[in-house]
């Protein structure tokens, strides 16, 4: 099964280069293995496939992305996909039939020595406005783990390559852009850390904007 | 081994040599001029000597395997470049079908046709075919906003990456008499004679260059860079009359045509990045940018010396 996973993670990787020759800008950190948090805006299922393929090979063995398990136990693919390709904090998202804590279960990962991949708008946005207001997930997780650098991930053109309910992507140059890392500070309130979270990943610029 | 393979490899080995001794003049203007990698100028040419080096080897690899090597070659390469290009476009939801199969039909397509060598069809696939279906796709799923220049984008996207590039490969299918079995040596002829144009283009305006040839398009471009690299690119095509069916004042005129149609072909592309407000196509090779800023001045020739040498020297 290690094998297939492997061999399944390859071929993932390579298919997401060949659509979109994806290109990662290291804008506030550099490519080393350091544990972090990554917190992206997400459009498509394919968003932390995009990021995790531009890591190098030994940060994407220790990077987990967190992910709801409605959507990835529902098949047997999605579960060996979800579970033993990208080995996935898998949540669910349904607050009142739960049994497990989110944030217990990220910071588990985190304590187990993994960087994790968060979606902090918790859903796919699918509207015009560029990013949804974040969920307060990473606030909880950011004062439960308050050492760990908190890395903004702007995903480019993604939404572009494939939209909601096609099933056929269209192959399009993306960019990953990794912003400056940020920390909850002392005293910072819920909203006010949300707020400069937010602000972080917006103002990461988008390819077609800094092409030079 | 056959003819075209021994002159091919003659070929690969006067390029190699060139770029050995490019290699060594980079080698050492880094030494001299950016030890610590702060000269962006030599910096770039050894990008680019470096990103030639993988450029022949692929080119000569794919042509020493024949038609099907050009073949996927070139397609892959028409691939890349539409990529880009549709990228840089301001297609909209609307267009996702179109875009979908002008990337997984019209190309493999065309390509395939050129391949069975169907002459009467991969020349009016995309002019006709798509040009009148690809709209059509579009306009069913019922979005008008700015309609007209997006259909007009994608179509000029598959003109441009995948028609233009795909007559490349189509000068295998030419049949020359006295020539046959050689026609690889065709498409070395004219990659070399372009790419040669563009890089003494480059070289003559660094040495040269004062006055700008269209400062708005492309503020690099000079006068003396345009006459010096397009007189000297039609000397080295006129040099390698001996690897094709033409003599050698015919190999120069050609040579000359195709570098005109080149260095025109980079001006319109430029003008394409200028109105999107970027300075590359991509980032896909180091030191030169996309897929596009290498092959835009093959696009613009390909197709014109393709129609010359069928109608002066293809029994076909």
């Amino acid at each position: 099964m290690a094998i297939m996973a492997r061999v399944a993670a390859g071929a993932i990787t390579l298919f997401a280069r060949f659509i979109t020759a994806v290109r990662a800008v290291w804008e506030g950190i550099e490519p080393i293995p350091r544990q972090r948090i990554y917190f992206a805006n997400h459009v498509s299922h394919g968003d932390f496939i995009l990021l995790w393929t531009v890591l190098p090979a030994r940060m994407r063995r220790q990077t987990r992305p967190v992910a709801g398990a409605d959507y990835w136990l529902k098949s047997p693919i999605r579960r060996f996909i979800g579970r033993d390709v990208f080995n996935a904090v898998l949540i669910d998202r349904n607050r009142d039939t739960r049994i497990d804590d989110p944030i217990e279960q990220m910071a588990d990962a985190l304590d187990g020595g993994a960087s994790l991949i968060v979606f902090p708008e918790g859903t796919r946005n699918e509207t015009e406005a560029p990013l949804l207001p974040f969920k307060s997930g990473i606030f909880h997780l950011a004062t439960a783990r308050p050492a760990v650098d908190l890395v903004p991930v702007w995903i480019d053109n993604l939404n572009r390559v494939m939209p909601k309910g096609e099933i056929v992507p269209v192959p399009l140059i993306c960019t990953v852009t990794f912003g400056a890392p940020l920390r909850l500070e002392a005293d910072e309130t819920k909203d006010a850390f949300l707020a400069r979270a937010r602000d972080a990943l917006l103002s990461l610029p988008k390819a077609e904007e800094g092409n030079a | 081994m056959t003819g075209h393979q021994i002159d091919l490899l003659k070929l690969l080995a006067g390029l190699a040599a060139v770029l050995v001794a490019a290699s060594l003049v980079g080698h050492l203007l880094q030494r001299r001029l950016s030890p610590d990698g702060t000269n962006t100028v030599v910096e770039n040419l050894n990008d680019r000597v470096n990103a030639w080096w993988v450029m022949i080897i692929l080119m000569g690899v794919a042509l020493l395997f024949g038609r099907m090597g050009a073949i996927l070659l070139f397609g892959f390469a028409s691939f890349a470049a539409l990529r880009e290009f549709v990228t840089l476009t301001d297609t909209r939801r609307g267009d996702h079908w179109a875009l979908a199969s002008a990337f997984f039909i019209v190309l493999p397509l065309q390509y395939y046709l050129v391949y069975i060598d169907w002459y009467g069809l991969y020349s009016i696939l995309v002019p006709v075919y798509a040009f009148l279906l690809m709209p059509i796709v579009s306009a069913l799923r019922g979005d008008t906003d700015r309609f007209l220049v997006r259909v007009a984008e994608v179509q000029w996207a598959l003109m441009i990456c995948v028609f233009c590039v795909s007559h490349v490969p189509a000068l295998l299918t030419l049949q020359i008499p006295g020539y046959e079995g050689r026609n690889l040596l065709l498409i070395a002829f004219l990659v070399v004679v372009v790419q040669s144009s563009d890089v003494l283009q480059y070289v003559w305006g660094k040495l040269l260059g004062r006055t700008p040839i269209a400062p708005k398009l492309s503020p690099s471009k000079t006068v003396e860079g345009f006459i010096g690299g397009a007189l000297s690119a039609t000397l080295v095509g006129a040099g390698l009359f001996w690897m094709t069916p033409f003599t050698p004042v015919q190999a120069g005129l050609l040579s000359f045509v195709i570098v005109l149609m080149g260095f025109f072909g980079g001006l319109v592309m430029s003008a394409i990045k200028r109105d999107r407000g970027v300075k590359d196509w991509g980032h896909l090779i180091a030191g030169h940018g996309g897929f596009i800023d290498r092959l835009d001045s093959v696009i613009f020739s390909a197709p014109i010396f393709f129609h010359l040498v069928r109608y002066w020297w293809s029994l076909t």
